[in-house]
């Protein structure tokens, strides 16, 4: 379902700062507004919330799991298939230890890739909301028209930042 | 900035053909190399009773060896958050992607019947071939998968913003291939924090793997009882020759782009000085572990690895070692120890210099070995012949041409991690209380 939405784009960042903060006032909450770069910008508010320790954590299990599957597949296949090599045991742990490394560092590497790309919503539609100008530089802010909420004063908030540009759009979910 | 890195994607000059004709011209010559030893069987190497690892087995591990400038290089710069390294990262990392192909192709190009090449597959079949997981080859294809896989996503999640930039300048067949590269990136603040946290995660776990590739491709030689093989010191050797001449690829590949693509205003001489003095420091090192390695053999005066030793200083091999030699160590140290020599110019003279010289020590550790094992009966000889010379021309021909052709289609300097780097540093730190006042931040 399409969802309506008002949008400013901003030159600088310190403008869509203030249309961040200038929302805010008018009573949207931080998880309502969209901001949209082209770069990240650490060092200011609107960039501050979304972290997230959540890929770490999934890259340790994904690595964990890695760890369980190799130790699983170098021990079963030698079990499975007993060869006599140079006298060493069926199960060698320290040749099999290369093994398990890799494909240890093999999961948690596709566990964060997959992770990235499920928790930012990649792959994602193209009638999301967003502005081409946005890669020529231009900072975008913002947030869907509710019925409760009033354009006008969502118009004001985002003019007082400074906006070289209010549209509004529709985008879905 | 954003439209001058794109120029080349958006625009095509004459000399673009041109280089691709002859990169392609170099190519053919290895592909029919390649063709005639189908045809005709691997006899037309120069193989022979006792030395069967040759040119072969020597540009596996150069390749390989190279592949070390990107990923490892880029990762270590990352974590470290060296601000230099903005416009070095992607020209680093699109080496190790197409080094490690190149490299990795040899193992099947060497065998007898290249087209049999799924034999080596460990799977259960009539065959009866099952995974030897004590093999050290086994080690090299789980080893080189995950490099090849971890350095390939590290180079694409970077580009994908990038990918978005070109997606919203270009019409037709090519804003969808750029759109479905892009995966739809929009660029919010959770995308950022996202990919920024894979990147990092990325860095942590690539640097183990790469210094384990060139570990285990080191175990090929150092777990045979064979002399001079069977060194505790291969491992980091290996990894340190890796690095040494991966860090010159990519001073060589710099350079290229720099002159080519007219990326002076992004590829600062203080970033070849930069190279430089690690490529430096790495050719202190390289001449640390040789000088390790030949003392340890030399003061033991085992026979059978006094009689490698002797033909690498007084034998057949003597003129390559000293070429060896003075490539690694002595032309970097004059070149490089003195900051008016560590110009562009200087630092790309010293790359080919150690390009050369580290193709020379896989060589020298390959060939003069297997032919001087432990029986003199058994000694032999190689000289190489002319489908192995094309086969190796042919490699630095494919990668000039997947550098070139990468270069064309994907921004070769990451365009927003730029962006970042030029934003004004902090003079204290962000507010986030709702008050607006606090909020912004304060330029110097």
């Amino acid at each position: 379902m399409a969802t309506p939405a008002m949008y400013g784009l901003y030159d600088e960042p310190e403008a869509a700062q203030r249309a961040y903060s200038e929302l805010q006032r008018a009573g949207v909450s931080a998880q309502e507004i969209t901001v949209i770069s082209a770069e990240p910008f650490e060092a200011f508010e609107f960039s501050q919330r979304d972290h997230s320790l959540l890929l770490f954590r999934l890259a340790a299990v994904g690595g964990l799991g890695g760890f369980i599957l190799a130790v699983w597949l170098v021990t079963g296949t030698s079990r499975a298939w007993p060869i006599n090599v140079g006298g060493m045991p069926i199960v060698a742990w320290w040749p099999y230890l290369v093994i398990i490394f890799e494909l240890t560092m093999l999961s948690a590497i596709l566990t964060t890739v997959a992770s990235l790309l499920i928790t930012s919503g990649l792959p994602s539609r193209v009638d999301s909301l967003y502005d081409p100008a946005v890669s020529d530089g231009k900072i975008l802010v913002g947030v869907p028209l509710t019925s409760q909420r009033a354009p006008d004063a969502i118009r004001d908030a985002l003019d007082a930042g400074g906006a070289v540009a209010v549209k509004t759009t529709e985008f879905r979910n | 900035m954003t439209e001058d890195l794109l120029r080349p994607l958006l625009t095509t000059s004459w000399r673009f053909y041109v280089l691709v004709v002859v990169l392609v011209g170099i190519v053919m010559l290895g592909v029919g190399a390649f063709a005639y030893q189908v045809n005709q069987g691997i006899g037309v190497w120069g193989l022979n009773w006792p030395v069967f690892w040759a040119f072969d087995i020597t540009n596996f591990v150069f390749w390989i060896g190279i592949s070390h400038a990107g990923t490892l290089i880029s990762a270590i710069l990352r974590l470290v958050n060296a601000g230099w390294r903005r416009p070095v990262t992607r020209c680093a990392e699109v080496i190790t992607a197409f080094a490690l192909m190149i490299g990795a192709m040899f193992p099947i190009v060497h065998l007898g019947r290249p087209w049999l090449f799924f034999w080596l597959m460990p799977y259960p079949t009539e065959r009866q071939i099952w995974p030897n997981f004590r093999s050290p080859l086994v080690w090299d294809f789980f080893a080189i998968s995950t490099y090849l896989t971890g350095s390939l996503l590290f180079l694409y999640l970077p580009t994908i913003p990038d990918f978005a930039l070109v997606r919203d300048r270009t019409t037709g067949f090519r804003r969808r291939i750029y759109g479905a590269l892009a995966l739809g990136w929009r660029g919010t603040t959770k995308q950022w924090h996202r990919l920024e946290s894979a990147m990092q995660i990325m860095a942590i776990a690539i640097i183990p793997v790469a210094v384990s590739v060139h570990t285990i491709v080191s175990f090929d030689f150092s777990m045979a009882i064979v002399p001079m093989w069977h060194s505790t010191i291969f491992g980091p050797y290996f990894v340190a020759g890796a690095i040494f001449s991966g860090i010159a690829a990519l001073i060589i590949a710099m350079a290229a782009l720099r002159k080519f693509l007219h990326l002076e205003a992004y590829l600062h001489p203080v970033h070849f000085e930069n190279l430089g003095k690690l490529l430096l420091m790495m050719s202190l090192l390289w001449g640390y572990f040789v000088f390790a390695e030949r003392l340890t053999t030399w003061y033991g005066n085992d026979s059978a690895e006094m009689s490698v030793f002797w033909a690498t200083q007084r034998g057949p091999y003597t003129p390559l070692y000293v070429t060896m030699v003075i490539c690694n160590f002595v032309l970097p140290l004059l070149i490089l120890s003195f900051r008016k020599f560590r110009t562009v110019a200087g630092c790309v003279i010293a790359s080919c210099g150690v390009v050369v010289g580290m193709w020379l020590e896989r060589f020298l550790i390959i060939v003069p070995t297997l032919s001087h094992k432990y029986l003199s009966y058994s000694w032999g000889s190689y000289r190489p012949r002319i489908p192995e010379i094309l086969l190796l021309i042919a490699t630095f021909g494919a990668m000039g041409l997947l550098y070139t052709l990468f270069s064309k289609f994907v921004p070769i300097i990451s365009i927003w991690e730029l962006k970042v780097g030029e934003q004004p540093e902090l003079t204290e730190p962000v507010e986030t209380s709702d008050e607006a006042a606090t909020l912004w931040r304060t330029h110097p």
